[in-house]
């Protein structure tokens, strides 16, 4: 019991009932299975980034060019399909390519000239979707295949509600799902996950070990890529549209979200349950706001409450176990050996 | 220490190379609409809210922290001091005492604005958030605050004296950038001449060993956050000047370019180093640029491509230059310090 409690998702866990306990008291629709599927549905594009995200930030990395990616990845699609046909998977397929590539050369920037990762990725998504929006001129893409549209009404699972509408576990859902078993797959049973996680922790011990902190490096943004590229997709089958702000602007809120989930910045830490958590908590959130007609301009604020209150909570904790243990690091030169 | 002067100085020495560069090229792209005092004066009008909040950003990136909350604590500022002068100043009735009113609504600015930089100087420093995370937190929090105050609408109809301050000009030179150039001024003196400032470097490149040479490095970052939220501040003034107007949300964009323009002045995001001059000369680089492009017809989102690739540049290029250096000294004095570099 006392082990439970020194885990963040423990908290988080908590959190999510107590806020899922009020809201259920204030309008009982909360508690559905038609809303939650939904939400699951709304919230997969979210949260099939943070999984790549949360790769990133065990790796002590950041990126915040993932949003220019996904929508890069998202357009090249839409242009493919509506010129050339396919379909859904080589529009998948089409997206994620893309999406690779363009992580990669993060990954290859920030690994051979060590420039910190975040000024890499905010050059790097200043480059992407400016020439992105210089080549397709912004327009907003409507007119997408009858195909297209038909696959995201696929549900694997159908249930009937009482007034006969049909809901279920959506095929949107269903890549969430498979996007985060592999993430745990390779974090947990693969030597390269094992190496993410030692070069998030220590970057100088895990060369000296012997890890292949280039592979590592370079797979860690490319997979970033990756998810963006398959998440540009989903959002497209989301909404049946392709628009170049409909994503951009909106990576500090998938980085908020990898946060909450016990991803810590400095690296080495976090886990792909807490991520889910963490979406799953700013889901019920905005949620939760519509359901008790709070009116919307209050979430941004509620947001930021979250944020600062949850994270100080474990940051003030941490601190005060390092009081109790003092632990004197002695730098010694660095740079060169980092490599 | 003396290496340190060197790269320094080379620093300023690539920047003024760039910048030459940039103006020949505009010049001779084109001669007729660069060359002309108009252009410049646009330049000198639109670099001061840009200027003011990358020097905002610039204080945060010295400790090795960041503030993603100056933005939001603009807009927060300006939305105080609009509402303000909205309530009390009567456009159409001229009174005696609207002098006041002003001046107390730019006190209350810059007063939130110092409000802010304290909440994320104790949120980093006692409850020891890390600052990206903080100063993300409070830019929720305030966005949230200044939609709530404002439902999203805009606060317009400044008095004259708040709209010369953005708009005016003194013997030919517009207000803002006056206002600037003394910020500016402020900053480096503060930086380079004062204890705090010393300290405010140290931390960046050690805190544990600024902790042991007996300074309060809680008060160091708090003061830090504090300097950077009143920089916000008054930037927000100029931008409600320049707009006429307050508003939940403006300037968002801004956000980036000031790391960028941080960034490409010499300003290490890992803490430590960085120049008000590399600064400044980073942010003309940037200016002449996006207005040189504008004028060949350039689409607005191609230049901040070109930001992008630049900044890569001279990332790529500082790498090198430092390796190269470093390779001199280490075959220079073999011995004790080598052994311990790993390879």
């Amino acid at each position: 019991m006392k082990k439970l409690f020194q885990h963040h998702e423990t908290y988080l866990v908590l959190i999510i009932l107590v806020l899922s306990a009020v809201i259920t008291s204030i309008n009982a629709n909360f508690l559905t299975a038609e809303n939650m599927f939904d939400m699951m549905k709304s919230n997969s594009f979210v949260g099939i980034m943070a999984i790549g995200m949360l790769l990133v930030l065990i790796s002590g990395g950041i990126d915040i060019s993932f949003a220019a990616i996904a929508t890069v990845g998202q357009y090249v699609m839409a242009l493919f399909i509506i010129r050339f046909g396919g379909n859904i998977f080589i529009a998948l397929a089409l997206s994620a390519i893309v999406g690779t590539l363009l992580g990669m050369i993060n990954g290859l920037l920030i690994y051979y000239f060590r420039i910190p990762s975040i000024i890499t990725t905010i050059a790097t998504m200043n480059i992407y979707y400016g020439f992105l929006i210089v080549f397709t001129g912004g327009k907003w893409i409507y007119s997408l295949p009858d195909w297209f549209r038909k696959f995201a009404e696929i549900r694997l699972l159908t249930f009937y509600s009482s007034r006969g509408i049909a809901y279920g576990l959506s095929v949107v859902t269903f890549i969430w799902i498979l996007v985060s078993i592999s993430a745990v797959v390779i974090l947990k049973y693969t030597i390269l996950g094992r190496s993410i996680y030692a070069m998030g922790g220590d970057r100088k011990s895990s060369v000296r070990v012997g890890l292949n902190i280039f592979l590592t490096e370079t797979f860690v943004y490319s997979f970033m890529g990756l998810l963006a590229g398959i998440a540009g997709v989903v959002q497209a089958l989301l909404v049946q549209t392709v628009a170049p702000n409909s994503i951009v602007g909106k990576e500090l809120n998938v980085i908020a979200a990898v946060v909450l989930g016990g991803a810590s910045l400095a690296g080495g830490k976090g886990s792909v349950f807490g991520v889910i958590l963490g979406v799953a908590l700013l889901a019920i959130l905005r949620n939760g706001m519509t359901l008790m007609a709070v009116p919307a301009v209050w979430f941004e604020f509620l947001v930021g409450f979250v944020i600062l209150v949850s994270i100080g909570i474990s940051s003030y904790r941490g601190k005060k176990k390092s009081t109790q243990t003092s632990v004197i690091e002695i730098v010694m030169e660095e740079t060169s050996c980092l490599k | 220490m003396l290496k340190m002067k060197i790269s320094v100085d080379n620093e300023i020495k690539v920047l003024s190379l760039i910048l030459a560069g940039v103006i020949i090229l505009m010049t001779v792209l084109s001669p007729r609409h660069f060359l002309r005092f108009e252009t410049f004066q646009g330049i000198a009008f639109q670099l001061p809210e840009l200027g003011l909040l990358s020097l905002a950003m610039m204080i945060t990136m010295l400790t090795g922290g960041i503030n993603l909350s100056i933005i939001s604590t603009a807009n927060i500022s300006a939305i105080t001091a609009a509402l303000i002068l909205t309530t009390w100043i009567v456009p159409e009735v001229p009174a005696s005492t609207d002098m006041w009113i002003i001046l107390i609504a730019i006190i209350a600015a810059l007063g939130v604005s110092l409000l802010v930089g304290l909440f994320n100087g104790f949120l980093i420093s006692i409850i020891n958030i890390p600052p990206i995370l903080a100063t993300l937190g409070t830019m929720k929090l305030l966005q949230g605050v200044a939609f709530i105050v404002t439902r999203g609408y805009v606060i317009s109809g400044m008095p004259n004296f708040i709209r010369f301050l953005g708009n005016g000009k003194v013997v030919g030179i517009p207000m803002p950038l006056i206002i600037f150039i003394v910020c500016a001024f402020l900053m480096a003196t503060y930086l380079n001449h004062t204890a705090t400032g010393f300290n405010i470097f140290m931390f960046g490149s050690n805190p544990i060993a600024t902790l042991f040479s007996g300074v309060n490095n809680g008060r160091v970052i708090i003061k830090t956050y504090m300097i950077s939220g009143l920089f916000s501040g008054v930037a927000a003034i100029i931008m409600m000047s320049r707009f006429n107007s307050a508003k939940a949300g403006y300037g968002e964009s801004y956000l980036l370019v000031t790391i960028l323009a941080a960034v490409l002045g010499g300003v290490k995001s890992e803490g430590g180093f960085g120049r008000v001059k590399g600064l400044i000369l980073s942010l003309v680089i940037l200016q002449v640029m996006s207005m040189g492009l504008n004028f060949l017809g350039v689409s607005a989102f191609l230049t901040v491509a070109f930001w992008g690739l630049i900044m890569i540049g001279a990332m790529i290029s500082h790498f090198i230059i430092e390796q190269r250096n470093q390779l001199r000294l280490s075959s220079g004095n073999s011995g004790s310090s080598i052994k311990y570099k790993g390879k």
